[in-house]
């Protein structure tokens, strides 16, 4: 059965033809040819996928795009400037110069990810290995990795995330 | 995946009656469960019945307690003030769960209602008596590191896999339920059901009953709950199991405790036996043993999972001396 929802897709407003079974990775990757989300394991156990959705981190493997109209999603290519020369997001930079991959592929939903946990930190909420709840947080190497634990790198680059994690959430 | 429609029903009470009214229908709420399974052909509706829309979006403070929407994301829950302050153990045992993505995205009545993680569930080409009544477990006999040991039956040894519903029933909440001849309450200890001969009924939810909110009691002892949870790997994995705990020393004994455990039974387990048992004693690792073992006391195990009986004093132990005033002697 075929719907069309409304989509705000890295800032352009876009009108979607889906099938109900059509997840919003495939709508992203499939329907309106953005790529920048990766399709890894799709069953929500990798965190490639990865977006911004209303802002906060969020997978798209696991949701039917029928349910998602009139939401706003920013992919890792929307981080950026426009253009080809546009200027990186802070995080995207700091990726690149703490070698914060080495294949690549899971690098866009890092990228997705890392946004969100540096913006959850800085509105103090709490992680599984945060020690006083009600304390403000402290984005200290075992925070960055335990936030970070939904986005798996099978290259094993984590060294080099989260060097970059913790830069980007200095500045 | 099997061709589905998808409707948005405009209030509550539409939503039961389309669910109720079709055997074929399913509640859609965050979607992370159960959009895996329509992937992996575990579960087939016709109809989803998307509910996120619905207005149970808020957590608010009664005369009693927390009331807390259906709809209130996982994150949200665990990160809001009150229940930080108030009811730890709960925010603890949200944090353990999934990631940060999934806890955007999964709902507090979803993650009640989330299936087992059973690995012969999810495989469709294997026999599960849940997924397929009257097929035979193939977990029984096969791998069987993640089996339940306690509640189980010759049809099912699945697990319950919530971490948030086991501090619930440690904090005796209470769920909302919304059905077509209107709304009843249920204990979140009585929602989930041993799995007997019927392992395919895992709650005692009508088909079409809708729950809508979970209410959470404020009480002294909830102040000092926690969440243990032991697992494969640091983060991001299912528990193998796990202890909800709340703790009330007095005198140097233990004055009054509630103690749950995921990762045993089909359902969350409350652990009423170890709790008589410490009661009036002192806290010590030796109390702590015998308790764990007076509640196992019915446990069945083989050689895959017998190794939970010795994690469940692990988790037990340190779930209770994080809430102990002073170091729990040995």
């Amino acid at each position: 059965m075929e719907h069309t929802v409304s989509l705000r897709i890295d800032g352009v407003d876009q009108e979607v033809s889906v099938d109900t079974r059509t997840t919003l990775l495939d709508a992203l990757r499939e329907r309106v040819g953005n790529t920048s989300p990766k399709k890894g394991c799709d069953h929500g156990q990798c965190g490639s996928c990865t977006v911004l959705l209303d802002g906060r981190r969020h997978l798209t493997c696991l949701a039917l795009a029928v349910a998602y109209d009139g939401a706003e999603i920013v992919t890792a290519s929307g981080l950026a400037g426009e253009g080809d020369d546009g200027e990186l997001h802070p995080v995207q930079q700091a990726f690149l110069a703490h070698d914060g991959y080495q294949c690549g592929y899971c690098t866009p939903g890092q990228v997705c990810s890392a946004v969100g946990v540096i913006d959850e930190a800085k509105r103090g909420q709490p992680s599984h290995v945060t020690d006083d709840l009600e304390a403000d947080i402290d984005l200290d190497d075992d925070e960055i990795r335990e936030r970070m634990s939904g986005n798996l790198c099978r290259c094993g680059a984590y060294v080099g995330i989260l060097d970059a994690v913790r830069e980007a959430a200095a500045r | 995946m099997r061709e589905l429609t998808y409707e948005v029903p405009a209030t509550a009470e539409e939503a039961v009656a389309k669910v109720t009214g079709d055997e074929q229908a399913r509640f859609l709420g965050g979607g992370t469960n159960l959009v895996d399974h329509l992937k992996l052909g575990v579960s087939t509706p016709k109809v989803l019945v998307d509910i996120s829309r619905l207005p149970f979006d808020a957590v608010e403070q009664t005369d009693d307690g927390l009331r807390i929407g259906t709809n209130v994301r996982n994150s949200d829950l665990a990160a809001h003030p009150l229940v930080r302050s108030g009811w730890p153990g709960l925010s603890r045992a949200l944090l353990a769960g999934a990631s940060g993505q999934l806890r955007n995205q999964a709902t507090t009545g979803g993650n009640l209602l989330q299936r087992t993680r059973c690995v012969y569930f999810q495989d469709i080409t294997t026999p599960c008596n849940k997924r397929e009544p009257g097929s035979g477990c193939s977990a029984i006999e096969g791998y069987g590191r993640h089996n339940a040991l306690l509640g189980t039956s010759e049809a099912c040894v699945a697990t319950h896999p919530s971490d948030m519903a086991v501090a619930l029933v440690a904090l005796n909440a209470t769920v909302v339920v919304l059905g077509p001849d209107g709304e009843r309450r249920i204990p979140v200890a009585d929602l989930h059901t041993l799995p007997g001969h019927h392992p395919e009924v895992e709650t005692t939810l009508a088909h079409g009953e809708l729950i809508t909110h979970v209410e959470l009691p404020v009480t002294t002892l909830a102040k000092r709950s926690t969440y243990y949870k032991a697992r494969d790997r640091a983060s991001y994995a299912f528990a193998l199991v796990s202890a909800a705990a709340a703790l009330s020393i007095e005198d140097g004994v233990v004055a009054d405790v509630a103690l749950a455990w995921g990762g045993v039974a089909h359902k969350p387990w409350r652990a009423s036996r170890a709790e008589e048992a410490l009661r009036g004693q002192p806290l010590e690792e030796s109390a702590i043993a015998s308790a764990v073992d007076e509640e196992l006391r019915d446990a069945v195990t083989g050689p895959d999972n017998d190794y939970k009986r010795a994690l469940l004093r692990g988790v037990t132990t340190a779930a209770l001396s994080r809430l102990a005033p002073t170091e729990v002697s040995r």
